[in-house]
């Protein structure tokens, strides 16, 4: 186990860090098997390039599920006066990206990410209270909810804690949202993106008849949808007037980085 | 044996229902409301649903208890009156069905997850199995269709229930996705290993239903066949569905759907009906090609 505050062999990093640059052997192990996307993999090997190897090894934590390892890692980081961003991006963040990839191209699936989540929440509990004790902004505040008359949310809450293990703030509303209840919550909590889902034929309509309803009350500007569940289609997102469609929480996250214009790391 | 099993593995192809949802919704159920307490509030209905089944020439019609646990009736304040709701409807599909046809129980996901990924324990999930199996084989049921199950454990569960409690046949069926590596159910399971883990849990039948449209179907029940010996059952939605006009359709139509079922038996499907966006219409275009013409 490396300790804490060892800082990385370069200060700054190259601009094309090698997989060689990664200390823990896990994670080299990852990427060699499962990032199989050129620019993806470019990208994820520049994250861990340049995080110190404490770090990795809380990233590492996560991608295998091991909550408890992930629990006392965080700890140790930031009682050792690691910055909580620092631990936030470069430990559970990064961690929680190789998680996404795997999960989008069926090497793992529901039950080994909600482990992978549960381990990511396990070490932002030690996070949260000090990112907001310190009045730092998360990258975007997205609002989720299943739409009004359906009460199915196993898609929702993936999306949600991809959304989390990303670094978003979430405001989830769980299943069977009224458009006033979508309305209500963008005025509360300040939020610009709207994530709908559903899962039954007979309520995706309802996700329509949300954004109408935002129409109506004259924010229809001032927020983006986007919209998934299993019935959902690209087409459907169209026709019914959403910003965005996603077939998966990946994608989900990458459309809220989009509208919050979150740049990628590394 | 029972006298189901003994039709089904004859090695006659046999017809079963189309959906029940899109049945009830074209007769009034509010998008997203709760099918099962028509059972109680509705009693003609359900009886008319399962006779056009029949008369449709269903050999088999699955009762309205998809969500007929204990867990997913309590989203709607009906969590106390699973046993009841599942009798009902397997009384009302008993009373419409002729000598000689087969009332099969439904019963579909829970809804939650297993320790650890979620909060129900074995335990807990089992005895919601159980009284729906209870009330289906009071009310007359002649076997048990697990359907549209993602989770190994789950779905064993409910297997177990159906045999434990009532000595039931089990039908058992999981829904897959195609995703970039093949075809996996939200767990990650194959449709070969889904046909190999169902034939150890238990199950007489096993199958696959809904999530697809017919041509993905084929493939994924050809390999359940290279899989297994035991009789397998396919429940197939009306393709995906489309907006026409601001209204969601299914537009495979019974015809298109019927000449592709020859394919569906021709790779070893025993037992073939409709899922999602089916109905009677489709039934009778299965008998038209399966048995009128064959």
């Amino acid at each position: 186990m490396t300790s804490p505050t060892e800082p990385t062999s370069e200060t700054s990093p190259p601009k094309t860090a090698e997989i060689s640059d990664i200390s823990n052997p896990l994670i080299r192990d990852e990427i060699e098997e499962y990032i199989e996307r050129e620019d993806e993999r470019q990208e994820i090997i520049n994250l861990y390039a340049q995080a110190r190897p404490f770090l990795q090894d809380m990233a590492a934590s996560i991608i295998e599920g091991a909550h408890e390892t992930t629990d006392s890692l965080t700890e140790a980081a930031l009682k050792d006066g690691i910055d909580a961003l620092e631990v936030m991006d470069d430990g559970l963040i990064a961690g929680m990206a190789i998680v996404g990839i795997k999960f989008r191209e069926n090497f793992i699936f529901v039950p080994e990410v909600l482990a992978c989540a549960r381990a990511m929440k396990a070490g932002m509990k030690h996070i949260e209270p000090i990112l907001s004790a310190s009045g730092i902004e998360p990258p975007g505040k997205v609002i989720m909810g299943t739409v009004k008359g359906d009460l199915h949310d196993i898609g929702k809450n993936l999306c949600i804690m991809m959304l989390r293990g990303a670094g978003f703030e979430v405001i989830d509303l769980g299943v069977d949202t009224s458009p006033d209840d979508f309305i209500d919550a963008v005025e509360e909590h300040g939020a610009n993106v709207i994530g709908m889902s559903a899962l039954l034929t007979t309520t995706m309509p309802n996700m329509g008849r949300t954004i109408e309803a935002f129409i109506d009350a004259d924010l229809r500007d001032d927020v983006k949808f986007m919209v998934g569940g299993a019935p959902v289609t690209p087409e459907f997102a169209d026709d019914m007037g959403a910003d965005a469609y996603g077939d998966n929480a990946m994608e989900c996250v990458d459309i809220a980085k989009r509208f919050c214009g979150v740049q990628a790391k590394g | 044996m029972s006298v189901f099993l003994k039709r089904v593995q004859s090695g006659e192809v046999m017809i079963s229902d189309g959906a029940t949802g899109t049945y009830l919704q074209e007769n009034g159920l509010e998008p997203g409301g709760c099918p099962e307490i028509l059972n109680a509030e509705n009693p003609d209905l359900i009886q008319r649903m399962a006779l056009d089944y029949f008369e449709a020439g269903s050999d088999i019609v699955a009762t309205n208890t998809f969500g007929g646990s204990h867990y997913m009736l309590a989203k709607y304040g009906y969590g106390d009156r699973s046993v009841e709701l599942n009798r009902l409807a397997a009384e009302h599909a008993r009373a419409s069905a002729p000598e000689g046809r087969f009332v099969m129980g439904s019963i579909g996901p829970t809804g939650e997850f297993l320790v650890p990924s979620g909060t129900a324990t074995e335990d807990e999930m089992y005895g919601a199995f159980a009284q729906q199996v209870e009330g289906l084989a009071a009310g007359g049921a002649d076997a048990v269709c697990v359907e549209t199950m993602s989770d190994p454990a789950e779905i064993t569960l409910a297997i177990q229930a159906a045999k434990k409690e009532a000595g039931l046949p089990a039908v058992a069926t999981m829904t897959f996705d195609k995703g970039p590596r093949g075809f996996f159910t939200m767990f990650g399971t194959t449709p070969a290993r889904a046909a190999e883990q169902l034939a150890e849990a238990g199950a007489d039948i096993v199958g696959s239903n809904c999530g697809l449209a017919i041509d993905p179907m084929i493939e994924i029940i050809g390999a359940m066949r290279e899989a297994t010996s035991l009789p397998i059952l396919t429940h197939v939605n009306a393709g995906i569905p489309k907006i026409v006009k601001g209204e969601i359709v299914y537009l495979d139509t019974p015809d298109y759907m019927a000449e592709k079922m020859k394919a569906m038996v021709d790779v070893g499907a025993n037992i073939i009906g409709g899922c999602c966006g089916t109905g009677p219409d489709h039934i009778r275009a299965f008998v038209q090609v399966l048995r009128v013409e064959a």
